[in-house]
């Protein structure tokens, strides 16, 4: 299926859950949902006939400067079509429902942001920071990180 | 007699199967809690040779960023860099010349055979037969010889250019290439003789953490780990790229043909018979290789046009993808790498449940996982 | 000993002055210096003989520098692990640590002293030869088991739990697959097997030869001691890619060393068994060392026993570098579901054939039907 069918059959699901389509310029092209409603979407995503999108390529957290986003990028081994779903989060306590119960790949890829970027998956399997040390302070890969002078006593 | 086996208590042991480690291919760390000699849980730590790659890359240009894509796979650099240059020209809409994508296709053929025999032959040293890793590590060196006359490098190669390659291929390399080949070829089978059908060696991995395909699907395997689960995926036939199109190959996948499908001896024979694939492909390639100029005409101060793009190329180890946004400036905005084997290590825990400690090392092994890809 | 001492005292009178007890002293603690420099030599050179086996396979060259061909790599070795640090693990239990390494050491050269290597030459024809080399090994159990546990450190305790496991398994088939030998001498003496299968041009007399039981045995046997002497197919235990050296990866310097000597000597005691019980010992082909001078006899004979015993050395050292390993739960079940059925029906089969034919073997029966 083209990515606007599919995105035309999301908006005639979810409606105005739906926000915001984004094409110029990107590949694949973004639907921006609603974090409330993330769990739903992605398991229509995944069980619908015709749309079957079983596999998650990749998912990574942004920080656009005024908010972070969580990009999920989506592909179908049956159907063949691949699409973008993002969802956008406020500075302050940024949460999102974890999707590992609908594609168990996102465990790690969801540690990952959660370590970097500081993002909290609610009802994830094992939100543990992964690349960094249990006990490191901030999350570096936001715009705004300071770098800690020490660490145990080792200068950085 | 029953009742006093229940009535024995046991303890589970603690093991850490530390940073430092023969058979871990890296600096991973797997913390192991077992029942004498079976695994009750293997947890993977990872993380040791975290760099901070995807910070650097919003400092540095991106052509400057190169080099730091060879470090993510070392063993499979070629195609690491090739991944990279593909995304910044999917991002700018840069026509890379023909002769470029050829040149970047063999290589990254050659590299995908050298990473393949590493794995080869490092996965039969952990399973205590030595003698294939220097079999492998002899063929690999006329590799090496090959790509050190291409660009001057034995590992982190840095030869791919945002448009191109850096340099053309000098004179007489592609009939060494063909000399290699011809006596690359008849040793595949030497080495099924000597060590792919051994009964040991066939007892130690069939029916060894069996991944069912909807299971690999799921937990995000790409690459001969998802091939080995049956599932005939490849992104060079089913999302082609470059000159892929044009070359004639077959999806090597398992068959379980010496226990489950799935099982580690299937995802050794997918990369035995890549290696084969690849053979073919090369053939193919230094055929077809048209001349022409091999660098296309990219702004000294490139500056692409904002946008996102993701972009994923088959590499030895799996699908790596690069999800480059861009802000219109000199220096990525933001710039994701998702490695094939920190994904693939999802499922490290779940599979590796009631097995033998001898057999993680086996299915640490079969994953054939690079820790600078994992840790970046 | 005591024989060795009377005579000297024979030749040279003025020695009688001496009690004859100083005298055998003197002879035994020569004997088994001989017999220990001999089998430190050995062990010496055949870690040598390994580089280079394991390099031949492997398409490349093997140590080459220190010495003509690298021959005296062993030397360097050596001296490199006297020179080494000693370092024992802070929680370590000292005393059994450093017991351990003396353990297997002795269990595995204690055994060179029944060992036939010529016509003449033993150093103590004990009668219960073949039982005396099976106990013995046995220390070799203690002495890992002891190692494991006292370097306090996991990966060295699994190593020796295997290790134990595994060595104890495989005792029961390899004495089993010895008893063939020890029906038709009718002796536990090493020597008496050996000369049992004498006559018969030498080659025929072979025990290998006497029937298709005792045939099988040598084959069961090997593979046996192979898993005894903990090698590849069967060196899990001290697998250096899962174990990272198992029960020896807190030893250092020269306590290493030992526990390798010792794992060479052991190579050497399997492989010079299988030689006296199966394959002739130092009977020499078409000739009859007895019946030469006792200086020939003895040289041609150590020669000829020294060549068939090395020869075995060598194809283990060659399965070594073919193989891969073997699984603990494989291995286990190898011994206990394979071995030892198979041993214990070849012992039957050998004992029914004794019987049914008088003690005489295949060789035997023919060169009778000759007339001869």
């Amino acid at each position: 299926m083209e990515p606007k069918a599919i995105f035309d059959l999301l908006k005639s699901r979810f409606g105005g859950d739906i926000l915001e389509i984004q094409e110029e310029g990107i590949s694949p092209p973004f639907a921006v949902v609603s974090p409330e409603k993330l769990p739903e979407i992605a398991r229509f995503l995944r069980d619908e006939p015709g749309l079957s999108f079983d596999s998650l390529m990749c998912l990574s957290g942004v920080d656009y400067k005024e908010r972070f986003a969580v990009a999920y990028h989506l592909h179908s081994l049956k159907e063949t079509h691949r699409i973008g779903v993002k969802v956008y989060l406020p500075k302050e306590n940024p949460s999102v429902q974890s999707v590992d119960a609908v594609w168990p790949a996102a465990n790690f890829m969801e540690r990952e942001t959660y370590d970097l970027y500081g993002i909290v998956f609610e009802g994830s399997i094992d939100l543990r920071r992964i690349l960094l040390p249990e006990d490191w302070e901030g999350h570096p890969l936001r715009k705004d990180y300071k770098y800690p002078e020490f660490y145990h006593g080792i200068k950085v | 007699m029953k009742s006093h086996a229940e009535a024995l208590p046991t303890q589970e042991m603690l093991i850490n199967m530390g940073p430092q480690h023969p058979s871990t291919h890296g600096v991973l760390r797997v913390i192991l809690r077992t029942d004498g000699e079976v695994v009750v849980n293997a947890r993977p730590d990872v993380g040791y040779l975290h760099r901070a790659l995807e910070k650097i890359g919003e400092r540095v240009t991106y052509a400057q960023y190169m080099p730091f894509t060879d470090r993510l796979d070392y063993l499979a650099s070629m195609n690491c860099n090739a991944a990279w240059a593909w995304t910044v020209e999917k991002l700018a809409g840069i026509e890379v010349p023909e002769r470029a994508e050829y040149i970047r296709v063999i290589v990254c053929e050659l590299n995908r055979i050298a990473s393949h025999l590493i794995a080869f032959g490092s996965f039969t040293a952990d399973m205590g037969a030595f003698t294939p890793f220097l079999y492998a590590i002899r063929e690999r060196e006329r590799i090496n010889d090959l790509f050190e006359e291409v660009c001057g490098n034995r590992l982190t190669y840095n030869y791919v250019r945002i448009g191109g390659v850096s340099a053309d291929l000098p004179e007489g390399l592609l009939d060494k290439t063909t000399e290699f080949l011809d006596y690359f070829e008849p040793k595949i089978p030497e080495y099924n003789n000597l060590i792919s059908y051994n009964k040991i060696f066939v007892h130690r991995l069939a029916n060894v953490a069996v991944i069912s395909p909807e299971e690999a699907v799921a937990y995000g395997l790409t690459g001969p780990n998802l091939r080995g689960s049956g599932v005939p995926f490849d992104l060079r036939k089913d999302e082609p790229y470059s000159v892929y199109p044009k070359l004639e190959f077959d999806v090597c996948v398992g068959t379980g043909e010496r226990g489950t499908v799935g099982d580690c001896f299937d995802r050794y024979m997918v990369r035995i018979n890549e290696m084969k694939e690849s053979v073919k492909i090369l053939r193919q390639a230094i055929a077809q290789i048209p001349d022409g100029p091999v660098q296309a005409k990219v702004p000294r101060v490139f500056k692409p046009a904002a946008g996102e793009v993701y972009f994923r190329a088959e590499n030895p180890r799996g699908e790596t993808g690069i999800y480059l946004i861009s802000d219109g400036t000199v220096n990525p905005y933001r710039l994701k790498i998702r490695a094939p084997s920190f994904v693939t290590m999802n499922i490290f825990e779940k599979i590796t449940k009631g097995l033998m400690i001898s057999d993680i090392v086996a299915v640490i092994g079969s994953f054939d996982i690079i820790l600078p890809e994992i840790d970046r | 000993m005591e024989s060795l001492a009377t005579s000297l005292v024979q030749a040279v009178p003025a020695l009688s002055a001496v009690p004859l007890w100083s005298l055998t002293l003197l002879f035994t603690v020569a004997v088994a210096a001989v017999v220990l420099t001999f089998a430190l030599t050995y062990a010496g050179l055949a870690t040598y003989v390994e580089r280079k086996v394991a390099g031949d396979i492997q398409a490349r060259i093997g140590p080459n520098r220190v010495g003509p061909v690298g021959l005296l790599q062993f030397l360097a070795d050596g001296i490199k692990l006297i020179l080494k640090e000693d370092i024992i693990p802070a929680k370590a239990d000292r005393f059994l640590f450093a017991l351990a390494p003396y353990l297997v050491f002795i269990g595995s050269f204690a055994a060179f002293v029944v060992i036939p290597f010529g016509v003449g030459l033993i150093a103590s024809d004990l009668n219960i030869g073949i039982y005396y080399v099976m106990a013995v090994t046995s220390l070799v159990v203690v002495g890992v088991l002891l190692a494991g546990w006292s370097s306090n450190n996991k990966w060295a305790l699994l190593g020796g739990m295997r290790a134990c496991a595994q060595i104890v398994s495989y005792e029961v088939p390899v004495g089993m697959a010895l008893l063939p030998a020890v029906l038709i001498a009718g002796s536990l003496s090493l020597q008496d097997i050996v000369r049992s299968q004498g006559g018969l041009l030498g080659i025929f007399g072979w025990n290998l030869f006497h029937n298709p039981f005792t045939f099988f045995s040598f084959f069961l046997y090997y593979v046996a001691a192979l898993a005894e002497t903990n090698r590849t197919p069967f060196d899990i235990p001290e697998a250096e890619s899962e174990l990272v050296a198992g029960y020896h990866v807190e030893y250092t310097g020269i306590r290493f060393a030992f526990f390798f000597l010792a794992e060479y000597g052991d190579m050497f005691v399997v492989s010079a068994l299988a030689t006296a019980c199966f394959l002739g010992g130092w009977h020499i082909p078409f000739l009859s060392a007895a019946a030469l001078s006792p200086l020939w006899g003895n040289l041609l004979s150590l020669g000829v026993f020294l060549g068939k015993t090395l020869f075995l050395v060598f194809v283990m050292m060659w399965i070594r570098w073919t193989l891969p390993r073997l699984r603990v739960d494989q291995l286990m079940r190898m011994s206990w579901k394979y071995l030892v059925p198979m041993t214990f029906f070849n012992l039957l089969g050998v004992s029914v054939w004794l019987l049914a034919f008088h003690g005489r073997g295949i060789p035997q029966l023919i060169a009778s039907m000759l007339g001869r």
